[in-house]
């Protein structure tokens, strides 16, 4: 673990999370722990758009829907039938479950653009039945007044944490395309790559394509019960346009297909918008420029490209290196190569 | 009603026309999808707006200079961001995305949120069949069929549209036949943005501008734009006139029909696609099917 600086790196992250509230005292602090609440959410939320799109290469532009259909669900539950969030929060996320394998049906036969653009479709046919009806699901004001998930906020924020970490493992076991244990990462890239080819080595591709959609609603299902509890509402938002697009540019901004990317992705860029509001005027303006420059210069995202610079593969036996060490520090061989010896 | 429905549907179709068929020119040659696009015509009202109302120029001075300078900045566009991160797609549709963003911002910056009003190009109205058309709106649909007609011909007829037509069957190929590649991306990029910018003059006065009125026809054109099969110019054209027609429908016929018009168009795609995923006109290329 604390050979491959990216993981100490994660580590150190994941103990620092777990003393930020003895930092964060007071009314202002209350403040700041709000937006780390919110960012916690929106990193399951990133994380499983990245395992649905970087991953499997689903490219998914309406990832909004199972956010807000989990949001919507949780929210109708809590408000007609009473339920509390410890049952809710689950049931919202097997509603988001559903939405994904009812977007997975027109996505078995389309691909690359055409899936992006049918997917896209998805939230916003939600959105216009949602205002066509507005007795039943509040229109436009949404459904307000849910339970709290619980008294204090610093419980809401460890809750949070303590969800987001165990959701970011399960995803990042669930891809990870070296693990002994489960095929499913293997499968994945494999379907992205090319997919005819995972067919014809005998891969049902059909059911792993079916799992990523499962998957990836399940989690951003949790993100948007959470968030429906946490902000006490359920509104319109949490399906638009613009929360779809945000989840790509978190993911893409800190480094698409690799589950830390859109971790890193989250954690920058929306505490930047929140401190952004001190500049009403130029904040979108400030936030699309940063991201155009980054897409220029770092097309691979930032946590990638610090990645690559604390990191190195072996060339041999493709372990994971500190960039400064010389030599693999399981197989000796040479890790640059180098003129002269 | 019927031909409220018709003639109104009619004019919707021309205005996603022009949006889609440039949408779908742009997408079939550079194989990218352009979030931006939508900004031209925003952008294009915007100039309407600026020159003949605050400059008080002549309105067809300021049309003509609103199209130039949008053309120009979708050439900038291009050449500045989208052309050195081509190669990757998802890059280019963020990129053009927070584009949109930066040109809605300057719009809200420079001329607030608040909506705001051109004059008609026209006055007056003709009666056909019963139903009132304004002068305007046959004017929309006119310049709109007339530079479809344009469009056609330029692609058809001359050797700029093969040069065009051949980047977009297979880029590499077109290159080794002498056609330079880039500079074809490059007046594809302007031909694309100088019809989205027509479509936003035309259809100034029937519209308020605000800074935000790029978006739904994104939604529409991108609707449209795979129903007619991506990079199929004929099929975005047709696309064009069903999605319009559906709204006009959806709005005429059920209750409610303003918030469920989208809804429908889009319902309209996914089934087509279900049916047949490579959209109405498009052609399933080998690489690119399932």
């Amino acid at each position: 673990m604390l050979a491959i600086p990216g993981r100490l790196l994660a580590l150190i992250f994941f103990v620092v999370l777990f003393f930020i509230p003895l930092f964060l005292q007071g009314s202002s602090g209350s403040y700041y722990l709000r937006i780390f609440i919110f960012a916690n959410m929106y990193v399951i939320f990133a994380v499983s758009w990245d395992l649905l799109s970087g991953y499997t290469g689903q490219l998914n532009f309406g990832h909004a829907l199972f956010f807000g259909v989990a949001a919507y669900t949780t929210a109708l539950l809590n408000i007609h039938l009473g339920w509390q969030p410890w049952a809710t929060i689950p049931i919202g996320a097997l509603a988001g479950v559903i939405a994904g394998l009812i977007v997975c049906l027109p996505a078995l036969r389309l691909r690359g653009p055409y899936l992006a653009l049918v997917t896209l479709a998805f939230p916003l046919i939600l959105l216009g039945i949602i205002f066509a009806f507005t007795d039943f699901t509040g229109g436009e004001l949404g459904i307000s007044g849910l339970d709290r998930i619980s008294d204090s906020r610093t419980t809401d924020y460890y809750i949070s944490v303590a969800v987001m970490i165990v959701s970011v493992m399960i995803m990042w076991k669930l891809t990870d395309a070296g693990s002994s244990i489960i095929r499913t990462g293997i499968v994945f890239h494999a379907i992205r790559e090319d997919e005819i080819a995972a067919r014809a080595s005998g891969i049902n591709t059909i059911r792993y394509k079916l799992l990523a959609f499962a998957v990836a609603g399940f989690f951003a299902g949790i993100a948007g019960a959470f968030h429906a509890h946490f902000m006490r509402i359920a509104g319109p938002s949490n399906l638009e346009l613009v929360l779809s697009f945000q989840v790509i540019i978190w993911t893409v901004f800190g480094g698409i297909t690799s589950i830390y990317g859109p971790v890193v992705g989250v954690y920058i860029l929306f505490p930047l918008m929140e401190f952004l509001r001190a500049a009403p005027e130029v904040r979108y303006l400030i936030f699309a420029g940063i991201v155009v420059i980054m897409l220029l210069f770092m097309p691979e995202g930032i946590a990638v490209w610090v990645r690559d610079k604390i990191e190195r593969e072996c060339p041999r036996c493709k372990l994971s290196n500190m960039a400064f060490r010389k030599t693999c520090r399981a197989c000796n061989t040479y890790l640059y190569e180098h003129a002269g010896d | 009603m019927v031909e409220g429905i018709i003639i109104q549907g009619l004019i919707k179709g021309g205005t996603y026309a022009l949006l889609a068929v440039g949408f779908s020119l742009i997408f079939g040659v550079a194989r990218m999808i352009n979030l931006a696009h939508t900004c031209f015509y925003m952008l294009a009202a915007y100039g309407i707006y600026y020159f003949a109302k605050e400059l008080e120029m002549p309105l067809a001075a300021a049309v003509v200079l609103s199209l130039l300078a949008t053309t120009v900045i979708g050439i900038l566009t291009y050449r500045l961001f989208i052309d050195r991160v081509r190669e990757h797609h998802v890059t280019v549709m963020l990129i053009t995305l927070a584009m949109a963003m930066i040109f809605q911002e300057f719009m809200i910056m420079a001329f607030s949120s608040e909506p705001l009003g051109t004059p008609s190009f026209v006055s007056g109205y003709w009666t056909i069949i019963g139903v009132k058309v304004s002068y305007q709106n046959l004017l929309t649909f006119g310049i709109a069929l007339a530079v479809l007609v344009c469009v056609w011909a330029l692609l058809s007829k001359t050797r700029l549209g093969v040069a065009i037509r051949a980047t977009a069957q297979d880029s590499e190929i077109a290159n080794l036949m002498g056609i330079n590649v880039r500079r074809i991306l490059l007046i594809t990029m302007a031909l694309a943005a100088a019809l989205a910018a027509i479509a936003g003059a035309v259809v100034t006065p029937t519209l308020t501008l605000v800074p935000t009125m790029w978006t739904s026809p994104l939604v529409m054109i991108m609707a449209i734009v795979v129903l007619g099969g991506l990079g199929s110019v004929k099929g975005s054209f047709i696309g064009a006139f069903i999605i319009g027609f559906i709204e006009v429908l959806v709005v005429f016929l059920l209750p409610g029909g303003a918030f469920l018009k989208g809804a429908f168009a889009l319902l309209v795609m996914v089934l087509i696609l279900l049916i047949r995923p490579e959209g109405l006109f498009g052609v399933a290329f080998e690489e690119e099917r399932l």
